[in-house]
């Protein structure tokens, strides 16, 4: 692992802030979360102190410090969504789960992250998993949504 | 494929004469798909049409033409516009009009292509033909213009949208593209751009509406050893896509006016500011700037003019604030995005204390066609302060929704009444919402009211980025504003003490008239009339005293929401009262002794345990201890549940 954050480094100069951002979002989009060997690395290679590094990706909503569920799944709640009933649709995903927005369970299955605007604004509210979409969710249509995730990931 | 790059930067870009050979005509409407041989289908792409199944959809048609029309060519195009017709199909025999029909799913496919190559089309799915010069007519099948969504519409800006491959350069190029760029590098001074932008009184498409022209001029004037050009394409209120649409649908014309721009400031490096959750829209965007690199149209001494110019894409890490300038450029150099105190403005010390020209998508993608058609033609249209034309987000609750331009001093009653068409199922307009999160809401009454900066400014009616939301009569206006405060509340910096507060306090005192308390008693009462109270005086102070625009905003929901809708935030908190009954805290439930069998479904369901009763004995709640959250009322077989 360690190995994929020296080969993302070697294509950014170091010193150079306006590069950081950058830098932060790649390493997040191979590993799915900042480690905080990750973060520390950063800090050396920039030159700035491991605090200020955490100080900014903490600002961001974009960045994780823990893995995402080996099932992520996305809902809209942006205006047109959440006046179709996505808030009913998150509270349930809330309850089903225990989990909060962008946490993960302890098994590590399962995410939920709640965005504004998918861009499916006929369809509210919207959900995505994997790439999939599925459109006018209801919400007793989730506790079935997670069995079947669920089953889908043990048979894996 | 290097024959045609060749011939189209020789013979197109760099021809000196305005009318272009006719011999370089004839290769161009073979790249522009107007002499076939063979049938076309269109099939729109963007990130609502894959929402809405496009991807099988194509899949679809693959493989009915593999089998049955071999060497018909099914061409990836933008978003037309209205997103209720998606999957937006269009078929394009040859010599003949191009025929739209819209919600194709998967299993319509066979059927409607069996129609279509054996003569007999399906007039169900059908939504017009596209009349064009030199077609031959399709008897009998309405025009697409004719539509109401479309014929109230003044499509400029979007006038390429749907139209072309946005993957394909050739074909842009072909359509007249690039070409008012390559003539202002080779022909115009820096000064000279900047004075027909000015000209033509474009202004700023979002935000306070400043002149353009005269924004430019002043980071040009400037003295100083570099210069950046920032495209926002940030676009983060809930309910807003009209940057994602023009970005997946032409995002060459954004590069080419990304292009002018730079090169009227004098700018060589130039950054669009992407917002996150849009991988599509990026893809298509960095797939166009590559593409221009490579024809020469970027990059080092561009067509011998001794002007150079790169573009990068950053993508937003996901804050909301960033959409404000101050706090973009602390982003793009690598700091928490926070707002800074202006002056100095952007336009004079901006990314890298160098002077920095922010524009947004919309502002920029009218920059090509003023150039191309001068700033007279862009006067001519919309009203004598606000020329042009402006791209909405219609959402909500009307009949049609979709990415749609009309004239500036079109009224908003158009834009829901014809456009729109109404709402659905037969309910009645509540309201409309413009400028996203921290808009404002304008009453049914009032929807005279012509889309122009000045007379909205007058009303206090921001423009916004786009987002113009349609709401129904069973949308509770105290929840929406509660929800539009929870959004501010979660993405305000935290910089400055009004905003930071405000908000918070702000959403407490919401959420304390939506929610039921836990005790009816005196106290709890009195705490939330005494927060009602505060407000009003809350949101002045916010709005006098907030570092930056998100925090002067934040309380526009809120107080718009006052000023056309009192007695409905007087009913939430006196009489305890939802019209709407979307307030769950505000339901209380019944159960009907007639119609309940004792079926114990409810019962065994409510997460509260305050449903009770013997098996086959008519149930009863007890008030106090329900939430309203309603689970029974949806789950009971008999409707013997009643909401209060």
């Amino acid at each position: 692992m360690s190995k994929d954050i020296e080969q993302i480094i070697k294509k950014y100069k170091p010193g150079r802030r306006e590069e950081l951002i950058p830098l932060l979002q790649e390493i997040q989009d191979e590993h799915g979360h900042l480690s905080e060997q990750a973060i520390v690395r950063v800090g050396n290679f920039m030159g700035l102190s491991t605090t200020k590094i955490f100080g900014l990706a903490t600002f961001y909503d974009q960045f994780r410090f823990f893995p995402s569920g080996k099932v992520n799944v996305r809902i809209c709640n942006g205006t047109t969504c959440f006046l179709n009933g996505s808030q009913a649709v998150v509270n349930k995903l809330k309850e089903e789960t225990g989990l909060a927005p962008g946490q993960t369970g302890r098994d590590g299955i399962f995410s939920y992250e709640v965005v504004t605007c998918m861009g499916g604004c006929n369809n509210g509210p919207v959900l995505t998993v994997n790439g999939e979409y599925y459109t006018s969710v209801k919400p007793e249509q989730i506790p079935e949504l997670i069995k079947k995730l669920k089953f889908i990931i043990e048979n894996d | 494929m290097d024959d045609l790059r060749k011939f189209l930067i020789d013979k197109v870009l760099l021809s000196d004469s305005d009318t272009l050979a006719p011999e370089t005509e004839k290769v161009l409407r073979r790249v522009r798909r107007e002499k076939l041989e063979h049938a076309v289908i269109f099939i729109s792409s963007g990130t609502h049409s894959i929402i809405a199944g496009s991807e099988k959809t194509r899949a679809a048609i693959q493989s009915y033409i593999d089998e049955n029309e071999q060497g018909t060519e099914i061409v990836n195009v933008g978003c037309n516009g209205p997103l209720s017709f998606e999957p937006f199909v269009c078929i394009q025999l040859p010599g003949k009009n191009r025929l739209y029909f819209r919600n194709i799913t998967e299993e319509k496919v066979e059927p409607l292509l069996n129609g279509i190559f054996h003569n007999d089309i399906n007039k169900d799915d059908l939504a017009g033909q596209h009349g064009t010069k030199g077609f031959e007519l399709w008897p009998g099948i309405p025009f697409i213009d004719e539509l109401p969504f479309f014929a109230n519409q003044k499509r400029v800006v979007l006038g390429n949208c749907g139209c072309y491959d946005p993957e394909s350069i050739d074909e842009y190029i072909a359509r007249g593209g690039y070409r008012a760029y390559a003539k202002a590098i080779r022909h115009y001074t820096y000064e000279e751009v900047c004075d027909i932008v000015e000209r033509s009184g474009l202004r700023g498409r979002s935000g306070g509406g400043y002149l353009t022209g005269l924004k430019w001029k002043q980071a040009l004037n400037t003295p100083a050893s570099s210069r950046y050009l920032i495209c926002n394409a940030k676009e983060s209120d809930p309910g807003a896509f009209t940057d994602r649409t023009i970005l997946e649908s032409d995002p060459h014309r954004l590069v080419e006016g990304i292009a002018i721009a730079s090169y009227a400031i004098g700018a060589s490096s130039a950054v669009v500011f992407f917002r996150k959750n849009s991988e599509h829209a990026q893809q298509r965007l960095q797939k166009a700037i590559d593409n221009a690199r490579e024809y020469g149209i970027l990059g080092h001494n561009i067509f011998s003019s001794g002007y150079n110019l790169d573009i990068i894409i950053r993508k937003e890490p996901g804050a909301f604030v960033c959409g404000e300038e101050t706090a973009l450029l602390s982003t793009l150099e690598g700091k928490r995005g926070m707002p800074q105190l202006k002056p100095p403005y952007p336009t004079t010390s901006g990314l890298f204390s160098k002077p920095t020209v922010i524009n947004n998508v919309e502002t920029l993608m009218n920059v090509p066609l003023i150039m191309e058609n001068g700033p007279e033609w862009f006067r001519a249209m919309g009203t004598q302060k606000s020329p042009g034309t402006k791209v909405f987000a219609i959402a909500g609750k009307g009949r049609m929704s979709g990415v749609i331009e009309v004239e500036m001093g079109t009224t908003l009653k158009t834009i829901v009444e014809d456009i729109a068409d109404g709402i659905r199922e037969g309910k009645d307009l509540k309201a409309v919402q413009l400028g996203g999160a921290s808009g404002t809401f304008i009453k049914k009454e009032n929807l005279e009211l012509p889309v122009d900066f000045d007379q909205m400014a007058e009303k206090h009616i921001p423009m916004g980025a786009g987002g113009f939301i349609i709401i129904d009569e069973n949308t509770c206006i105290v929840d929406l504003v509660r929800y539009f405060m929870e959004f501010i509340r979660n993405e305000s910096c935290g910089k400055c003490i009004p905003c930071r507060e405000g908000t918070g306090r702000m959403l407490e005192i919401l959420d304390s008239v939506i929610k039921k308390p836990v005790n009816e008693d005196s106290g709890t009462t009195l705490e939330r009339f005494k927060g009602v109270m505060q407000l009003e005086t809350i949101a002045s102070v916010m709005k006098d005293t907030s570092l930056c625009g998100l925090g002067q905003t934040a309380p526009n929901p809120f107080m718009s929401a006052l000023e056309n809708f009192r007695e409905e935030f007087e009913e939430h908190i006196f009489d305890r009262k939802c019209r709407a009954n979307i307030c769950r805290g505000l339901r209380t439930f019944s159960i009907d002794v007639d119609k309940c069998t004792g079926c114990t479904a409810c019962a065994s369901k409510c997460p509260v345990n305050a449903i009770y009763g013997t098996r086959l004995q008519p149930f009863f709640i007890v008030e106090e201890k329900c939430t309203g959250c309603g689970i029974c009322y949806d789950i009971c077989k008999f409707s013997a549940i009643k909401v209060k």
